[in-house]
């Protein structure tokens, strides 16, 4: 099977086999970290662009440092400096910097839907590094990586995430991604923050935390997005933490190790106790590793696909 | 060529090695997919084992902007330092020369030989670039629309080369 799409948007969009065609590619950049020479020629030529609307210290750096192994050249849009202040439209923005030539554009946003906007607008590839409440398909596609790295396959393994499911746009995709490649997955949170028929797409709900990591093979903990709680879906931050936060004593009562994923920057003592986070079974650092080879795989395969 | 001549290249490969280069401090590298398979034999019939990686050049090619991604990526598999060893970089067949400069610089990234040697088993002509074996199992003189094939047990179940015309597919050997 060849890659033909121009973008990646979501993973809700995407067959099993292109999931499978990106994680095997991202197996083969994988060492390209480890050499003295971090860096292959592959895109070589080209140029990628951060395009971030809404502010991103990890995933911006791992885009650029993705892009920057592959020998393509990085351009960082600064919003705040930028015309978007002075009232120009997100799609006029891309085109005036796609007549610059470039070849692919990063795009976060905090409103659903931008990328995929500007990826029918312009001829570049269009690259979704999280949008509103939708999608963040390349934390996925890592999720994804380092789970089938640890337990050797992502078929018939059980993820549980736990947290503001509502809001979160790496739920969103990670569930997508999962579900296509065969793994069970439950979410679990306060009620008002499971989204209303969630079960319709095949997952388990719990509102209850010792049921939902319980027999689990990979605990998903989701940050608790501070800044969206202000119109009260939670009582309070202690209650949260109380009763959804993993801590020693409730890891310690389940049966079997589970790994531990967080997509990062974590709450430590609100979504996570410390000391979990440094659990050997934490795989919150490798995630961030297998950031850089997922990444390069995306941008290879969309920047050289077929035309 | 059949699988007898075969065996007879790479043992003569293997002497020129033992004879001019040395096995101290030497190691083989080949080419994926076909030059790995040589390296592999090659190294069976030293009478020592050396080092041997697998070299896979898809992230340095230059044709990336007219064939584009190539989903079929391997990995390159060099568990040893190459810092001033003494290389043989061994594929199957050399052609434009473009494989070759792909995999010196592959090379070059991972360290500093202190020489790569060229082998290969047919040379089928036609360079683009000014690259030469430093030995050659056979050297053909076909037109360009002819195509070296070369077949290896390991990997398509039977040992032969043999000229194949590009379009219609008949073969002779």
């Amino acid at each position: 099977m060849e890659w033909k799409r121009k973008d990646l948007i979501g993973l809700e969009d995407l067959s099993k086999e292109e999931i499978e065609i990106i994680l095997k590619v991202a197996e083969s950049f994988k060492d390209v970290s480890t050499r003295a020479v971090k860096k292959v020629p592959a895109l070589r030529g080209k140029t990628v662009v951060n395009l971030f609307f809404e502010p991103s210290t990890r995933t911006r750096t791992s885009f650029e440092l993705a892009a920057k192994r592959l020998s393509a050249d990085v351009l960082s849009f600064d919003v705040s400096s930028s015309s978007v202040s002075k009232g120009e439209t997100i799609v006029d923005t891309a085109k005036n910097i796609e007549a610059m030539k470039v070849d692919c554009f990063i795009v976060r946003h905090s409103i659903s839907g931008a990328p995929e906007i500007i990826s029918k607008n312009v001829e570049a590839s269009v690259i979704n590094a999280g949008d509103g409440c939708h999608e963040h398909p390349t934390q996925a596609l890592l999720d994804l990586y380092t789970v089938r790295e640890k337990l050797g396959k992502i078929k018939d393994i059980k993820i549980s995430i736990i947290g503001d499911i509502l809001h979160s746009r790496v739920a969103r995709s990670n569930i997508w991604g999962f579900k296509k490649l065969g793994a069970e997955v439950t979410v679990c949170g306060p009620p008002p923050l499971i989204p209303k028929n969630i079960e319709k797409i095949g997952v388990k709900v719990t509102f209850d935390l010792e049921s939902a990591i319980d027999g689990a093979d990979v605990i998903y903990l989701l940050r608790l997005q501070r800044e969206r709680q202000k119109e009260n879906f939670l009582p309070s931050l202690k209650e949260y933490s109380f009763l959804y936060g993993l801590d020693k004593e409730k890891y310690e009562k389940i049966k079997e190790k589970a790994f531990i994923m967080h997509p990062g920057p974590m709450n430590r003592g609100i979504e996570i106790k410390s000391e979990i986070a440094e659990k050997e079974e934490s795989l919150i650092l490798e995630q961030v590793t297998n950031g850089i080879a997922t990444r390069m795989a995306v941008l290879y395969l969309t920047i050289g696909r077929k035309v | 060529m059949d699988e007898k001549e075969i065996e007879k290249v790479l043992k003569c490969m293997a002497d020129e090695i033992e004879k001019k280069i040395g096995l101290d401090n030497t190691a083989i590298i080949g080419i994926k997919r076909r030059g790995a398979v040589l390296a592999d034999r090659i190294n069976k019939i030293l009478s020592k084992k050396i080092p041997v990686g697998y070299l896979d050049i898809t992230f340095y090619r230059d044709d990336f902007s007219k064939i584009g991604a190539n989903p079929v990526v391997g990995t390159t598999e060099i568990l040893f330092d190459i810092d001033d060893r003494k290389i043989i970089l061994v594929d199957d067949v050399l052609y434009t020369g473009r494989t070759v400069r792909a995999a010196l610089d592959a090379l070059i990234d991972l360290g500093r030989p202190k020489f790569v040697k060229l082998f290969v088993l047919v040379d089928r002509g036609h360079r683009e670039l000014p690259i030469s074996p430093d030995f050659s199992g056979k050297i053909v003189d076909i037109a360009e629309d002819e195509m070296v094939e070369v077949r290896l047990k390991e990997v398509d179940k039977k040992d032969e080369v043999v000229i194949v015309k590009k379009w219609n597919g008949k073969e002779k050997t």
